[in-house]
């Protein structure tokens, strides 16, 4: 019973309902692009996580944090100038396809951008 | 209050369960997703309940789910045993590698030296942030 009443809680209940929103764009993101770039690109919540904490909690971060912070915003930066889906030879095999093919993997990238 | 320590292996297996139910997730889900197609094309054509009903009638998906939650509980189950400053760094940091690897066998992903790089710097800088 206590559990229920947790759920209602409405700072439970609002973090649940944005982990519910985090996991459904991660599952729409996914339809789309690779999991070893939508993996590393996700990672920069863990930056931003650190930056609420040290602007609306005012904790100190540590010079290790800071590098870690500079490291994976320069990792997501990386992976994000890359093709954010693999070509693959099936896409092309039906000519009639390559175009709407073609056409869904731009839109991808300008989704990416 | 510390944890007591467990030795060496069993603080490694811990870590090694963590990390392969958690990449099993990943691969098992994103392989799910790229089945389904692209999501924002199915809302387009059928609506969100279309989308929702094209994800969860995928039983791959559901797969993927079942080793997401594994992972979270041997997650809360290590985080028992060892200090929160060691296992959610090391296991949130080695996914990131395993899934490049997995990725690349399993989902064949076209994992070339960017992205490589980028899963090395990611995952040495979620250690940091998160120590």
């Amino acid at each position: 019973m206590s559990l229920i009443n947790a759920v209602f809680t409405p700072w439970i209940g609002a973090g649940i309902a944005l982990l519910i929103g985090f996991f459904a764009s991660y599952l729409s993101a996914l339809s789309w692009a690779d999991l070893t770039y939508v993996l590393p690109a996700t990672a920069f919540g863990n930056v931003i996580v650190a930056l609420f904490a040290r602007f609306w909690l005012h904790e100190t971060i540590s010079w290790q944090r800071w590098a870690g912070i500079v490291l994976i915003t320069v990792g997501v930066g990386f992976v994000t100038q890359g093709p954010s889906l693999t070509e693959r030879p099936s896409d092309k095999a039906d000519p009639s396809d390559a175009q709407t093919g073609a056409q869904a993997h731009e839109a991808a990238e300008g989704r990416a951008r | 209050m510390t944890p007591p320590h467990p030795g060496a292996w069993a603080a490694g297996g811990m870590i090694a369960a963590v990390v392969l139910t958690s990449t099993a997730g990943e691969v098992l889900t994103a392989a799910a997703m790229k089945s389904v197609g692209d999501l924002d094309e199915i809302r387009a054509r059928s609506g969100m309940k279309g989308a929702i009903r094209a994800v969860v009638t995928c039983p791959l998906f559901f797969a993927g789910v079942f080793f997401l939650s594994l992972s979270f509980f041997s997650l809360l189950f290590a985080l028992n045993h060892l200090s929160l400053s060691f296992a959610a760094p090391a296991s949130a940091s080695l996914t990131l590698i395993t899934n490049a690897i997995a990725g690349k066998i399993f989902l064949h992903e076209n994992v070339d030296r960017r992205r490589w790089i980028s899963a090395g710097l990611v995952c040495v800088g979620v250690y940091l942030l998160a120590h």
